[in-house]
């Protein structure tokens, strides 16, 4: 079987499963699922720019900004646009931004690459500020939700058509990305990571490769913006602030850098962690200046702990763990008959 | 109040019922506790009524802001150990959203659909709430005392469950306008707002205007903006410098805490000394102080940069041991929040707290969630506060109008002058306000 088939049955699979999974949570859940999907496609493109071509991005909040404000902008001059045109709109606008800030990038390394995309992250959101008449300022533009369509039938949830949409765009992202990553450009892109020097000796235009990373990944981020956009019903710039980027960037370490099932993993952790400690403040009687910052101190040490105790992130972990059973399984069996370790 | 109880009569049989400390007499509809409690609404269960809210407990805005929710808690803890309404005791679940539209947007939801309250009451923020409002009207969630001075919340047609709170900044524009207009007339006025297109600078702005130009003062302009970032807090001495260089005497400002700290710290340090108004929410002198003593700035002497300072409350004064709701207040505070300090922000979320029980008394035994809407709309409710909710059925402004008050060196504010109503139109008349203050009920509940 090769590598596409191989991914798409996989994909067809999984989307099977989370359509039930859908059906099986109920509203809230069905939100959180959306939340969980977009960030999962943030943090896609994030990892194959910072996890595989090893170009560090603090800016990619930024970017999703880009993406939800074509959406929003669009959809105040035009509310009947169809989805699939806004999506697409943001994709390209972002994907075009992030052309223009990849070559810029190309030129620069280590901090001071992130140094650039950190400015990006604090100044670009200001610009909407700034030209409040056509962004809306601070208080943004509203984005009407999603109605599902009429075939689903009239008490379909939108919760659920949501997590529908997001999660399409997310398994076809994803797709998308694990193909790419196994194909001659994802060796590139690897290539260049590992030995920049070894790469232009192979052959591979190094500033190409690097541009290319960055218009994909921003081409992820303005989806996930897009998206977002349709999830919280406002655009705004205090929605997109600097902690958006650290935040995808924390997504892809813990969850294993690198790795596409990595950014999986950390998305669930980073949606889900702070929900699950949001009510520690009302729930336990102690003073107020502790309880207020009870749960963001849970949630720091929870992201310090994983850290320490992953060093290589989720994936790295889970990775070890099935390696580890199988070397259990194979010296307590009498003679392994196959070796199914590639 | 019921709603089948005349306008004329409902104003009478308001004053009575606060005067009243008998539970019963300001019964609903239903009729004084004779029927049983059902669980009528969501949220309601015949024991308890789970209200919820989203607050800046941690980030920029938490100083000060932060304090309001457990003040809320406080006063509500009190109601409960002193019987509840109707006898139901109230659960009220704060989320922090840090100020972010993203995590109110998720926690707000988490709120109606995990958590199932009956209400969203006092969730704090303009672009945070924004990004909820459609949403909380959409599945007919009642969304109660927004502590937030947009006039964006007074939209009957399209967010029929939202109700604003303190006076919108447009009003309380007007009315210090005013105060300025008369009392340094021929003066040169300067503004200081957060900003630019943002809606607590621009409406504050617009009111100041609606006032000021074309008569009395020289207003200068352009108007120095501030933006509500971490960067902005180190300092504003340009724009200071700009305001000095322009021989403007009077700086009026719509400002949050920490930037009028950081205004009066700049220009200080720059040697200039003009008049400063400041808006409410950002003139609460216990707050200023500490920000002003604390961290960044580290100024020594906070009531001399404080003292002199001009601003406006809606309800009484914090430093006012003499008003019967203040005492009443404070004991609740030492009793069940000893570990909050005695400010603006704590006095706030308790007279908040305060008016959502009226609220929640008035919508009747077994409430619906229309029920409560209703019950803001007709109850003409007095309480705590010095000047009277605008609430009707096609008007969901809360406080309608300020007293200016003024803060002395010892950083305790005096009202200066009468109160004044008014509304967020430019043609809006600005008028005296003489009722009568209120006094509490004996038990402290309404």
């Amino acid at each position: 079987m090769n590598t596409l088939t191989r991914h798409g049955l996989f994909f067809i699979a999984l989307a099977a499963v989370l359509v039930a999974v859908t059906y099986q949570v109920d509203e809230f859940w069905n939100y959180n699922i959306a939340g969980i999907a977009i960030f999962v496609i943030a943090a896609a493109g994030l990892t194959v720019l910072t996890g595989i071509n090893g170009q560090l991005s603090l800016g990619h909040g930024a970017l999703m900004a880009v993406g939800a404000y074509t959406t929003s902008l669009l959809l105040k001059t035009q509310p009947q646009t169809p989805l699939i045109l806004t999506l697409l709109a943001a994709v390209i606008t972002t994907g075009a931004a992030g052309a223009i800030i990849g070559v810029a990038a190309a030129r620069l390394r280590g901090p001071y690459l992130a140094g650039a995309t950190l400015a990006l992250a604090v100044g670009l959101p200001q610009i909407a500020t700034h030209f409040g008449s056509v962004f809306g300022g601070n208080q943004g533009l509203p984005v009407a939700p999603l109605s599902p369509p009429a075939f689903l039938g009239t008490d379909f949830s939108s919760n659920r058509w949501l997590a529908w949409v997001a999660l399409s765009a997310a398994l076809v992202t994803l797709f998308l990305l694990a193909n790419l990553v196994r194909s001659a450009t994802g060796r590139r892109m690897r290539l260049v990571h590992d030995d920049e020097t070894a790469a232009r000796l192979a052959g591979v235009d190094v500033e190409r490769t690097q541009v290319l990373a960055f218009i994909i990944s921003a081409a992820c981020a303005g989806l996930a913006g897009s998206l977002f956009a349709y999830q919280l019903g406002i655009t705004s710039p205090t929605g997109f602030n600097l902690t958006l980027s650290l935040q995808l960037l924390s997504a892809i370490v813990i969850g294993g850098l690198g790795s596409l099932f990595g950014a999986v993993w950390g998305s669930i952790l980073l949606v889900i962690l702070p929900l699950k400690i949001s009510d520690l403040a009302g729930n336990l009687n102690l003073s107020s200046d502790v309880a207020n910052n009870l749960p963001l101190a849970v949630y720091g040490g929870v992201l310090v702990i994983a850290m320490l105790a992953f060093p290589r992130g989720i994936q790295g972990a889970l990775v070890s763990l099935v390696r580890l059973g199988r070397r259990a399984v194979r010296a307590a069996g009498p003679r392994p008959q196959v070796s199914s370790t590639s | 109040m019921s709603s089948r109880i005349t306008k004329s009569k409902t104003a009478v049989m308001a004053s009575i019922c606060a005067a009243a400390a008998v539970v019963a007499a300001c019964g609903g509809s239903s009729g004084g506790g004779t029927t049983s409690n059902t669980a009528s609404a969501p949220g309601i269960t015949p024991t308890t009524v789970t209200i919820g809210s989203t607050q800046p407990l941690t980030g920029p805005a938490a100083p000060g802001y932060s304090e309001i929710a457990p003040a809320s808690k406080a006063y509500f803890q009190y109601v409960n150990a002193h019987g509840g309404v109707f006898n139901r005791s109230i659960n009220y679940t704060y989320l922090d959203d840090q100020y972010n539209p993203t995590a109110t947007s998720t926690l707000t939801r988490k709120l109606v659909l995990q958590d199932n309250v009956f209400a969203i009451f006092s969730a704090l923020g303009t672009p945070t709430h924004l990004s909820v409002v459609d949403y909380l009207n959409s599945q007919k969630v009642p969304d109660l005392l927004v502590s937030s001075g947009c006039n964006c919340w007074n939209n009957v047609a399209q967010h029929p469950y939202t109700f604003g709170y303190q006076p919108d900044y447009t009003i309380e524009g007007k009315i210090l306008g005013q105060y300025v207009k008369q009392t340094y007339a021929g003066m040169k006025v300067g503004y200081f707002a957060q900003g630019p297109n943002d809606e607590f600078g621009d409406d504050g702005v617009l009111g100041l205007n609606d006032v000021l130009q074309g008569g009395g003062v020289t207003v200068a302009s352009p108007v120095q903006y501030y933006a509500p970032t971490a960067a902005g807090a180190m300092g504003v001495k340009a724009e200071m410098a700009a305001l000095q260089g322009q021989g403007v005497q009077v700086i009026v400002a719509f400002s949050i805490p920490v930037f009028t700290a950081t205004m009066l710290a700049s220009a200080f340090s720059i040697g200039y000394h003009p008049i400063f108004v400041v808006s409410n929410v950002g003139a609460d002198p216990p707050t200023l102080t500490a920000i002003l003593t604390g961290g960044a700035l580290g100024v020594a002497l906070p009531q001399a940069l404080i003292g002199g300072v001009v601003s406006d409350a809606y309800q009484p004064l914090v430093s006012d041991s003499a008003n019967p709701w203040i005492t009443l207040f404070k004991s609740i505070k030492s009793q069940y929040a000893p570990s909050l300090p005695w400010d603006g922000n704590v006095l706030y979320g308790m007279v908040q707290a305060y008016t959502f029980v009226q609220a929640l008394k008035a919508a009747g035994q077994n409430p619906t969630r229309a029920d409560i809407v209703h019950a803001l709309e007709n109850g003409h409710f007095t309480g705590p506060g010095i000047v009277p909710f605008s609430y009707s059925s096609s008007n969901h402004n809360g406080y309608s109008g300020v007293q200016v008050v003024k803060i002395g060196l010892d950083g305790t504010e005096t009202a200066v002058g009468s109160i004044y109503t008014t509304d967020d139109t430019s043609a809006g008349a600005i008028t005296q306000y003489s009722g009568t203050p209120s006094t509490p009920p004996a038990n402290g509940i309404p």
